[in-house]
């Protein structure tokens, strides 16, 4: 795949905007994630939203729950695209992963997203 | 039990819904009544995704919700109903003795709606439509969480 790809984390309130400044904080990397809200969206506001995010550019969106508008609108506008994934749960581990390896197809990288961040999920003895 | 709340909320099933009324409320149902969603198996898993296991989700169309509206008031569990507009609300209501409370979750800005609070955003036609459902009897609030004040109809129109 040519063009990297674009990483649209979508989610409540600042959730999304706060994950993006956690990951620049971390990585330095400032152009692979675009944050979206869904404050004071119904369906089709954040449906708008998510496209300009998006930009027509493949992508893979990063969904904070896995139910509600935010997921509802995101699998709505992925539906039958092969250049656009979701993945649920987002957490900081996905998107630190994900940043650097985009070049993947969508799907893989959405799957590799997942792992990362289902590998992040520990209970240590303290 | 009977239905606990009746809700208008564009967003339809979602987190304030599932989670924040669902939860104190100790939802053992939701009604999502959308003539739209109840034609579509593959919108209907979408919202289902949602939803924890222990509560039952049931999708119907307008038509059907007015038939087994009095079965859902009888239902043991507590129950939710929601609608995604004021018209599908309204036509369920008929009169206060259907319906006798409305709560008004989420509507948010489309073209010839203007704001009324942060969640609520109401054309003239809206307003009007709400103000006859309190004429009728029914107890029209906003309160989209239930941690926050219900704020009466007559505040916002």
């Amino acid at each position: 795949m040519s063009e990297p790809l674009r990483g649209v984390i979508v989610s409540h309130a600042a959730v999304a905007q706060a994950l993006l400044a956690a990951v620049a904080a971390i990585t330095g990397v400032n152009d692979a994630l675009v944050p979206v809200s869904n404050d004071g969206c119904d369906t089709g506001a954040l449906a708008e939203r998510l496209t300009q995010a998006i930009g027509g550019k493949p992508a893979v969106l990063f969904v904070d729950l896995p139910g509600g508008s935010c997921l509802t609108s995101s699998v709505r506008l992925a539906r039958g695209k092969t250049d656009m994934a979701v993945v649920t749960g987002v957490n900081l581990a996905m998107l630190l992963d994900f940043v650097f390896h985009r070049d993947l197809l969508p799907a893989d990288a959405a799957r590799r997203a997942a792992e990362a961040g289902s590998r992040a999920i520990r209970t240590p003895a303290a | 039990m009977s239905i606990a709340l009746y809700r208008i909320d564009d967003r339809l099933i979602h987190g304030q819904v599932v989670v924040g009324w669902g939860k104190p409320l100790n939802v053992g149902f939701i009604v999502l009544v959308d003539d739209a969603v109840r034609a579509s198996t593959w919108e209907q898993e979408l919202y289902r995704m949602g939803v924890p296991a222990g509560i039952d989700v049931v999708f119907a169309s307008t038509a059907e919700a007015l038939a087994c509206l009095p079965d859902w008031k009888r239902d043991p569990r507590v129950g939710l109903l929601v609608t995604g507009d004021i018209d599908t609300l309204a036509t369920l209501a008929g009169d206060s003795q259907r319906v006798p409370r409305i709560n008004l979750g989420g509507l948010h800005h489309r073209p010839g709606r203007a704001p009324r609070l942060r969640y609520v955003y109401l054309s003239d036609v809206e307003a009007a439509q709400l103000k006859a459902l309190a004429a009728r009897g029914i107890e029209v609030t906003a309160q989209d969480v239930p941690t926050a004040p219900p704020v009466p109809l007559e505040d916002f129109t």
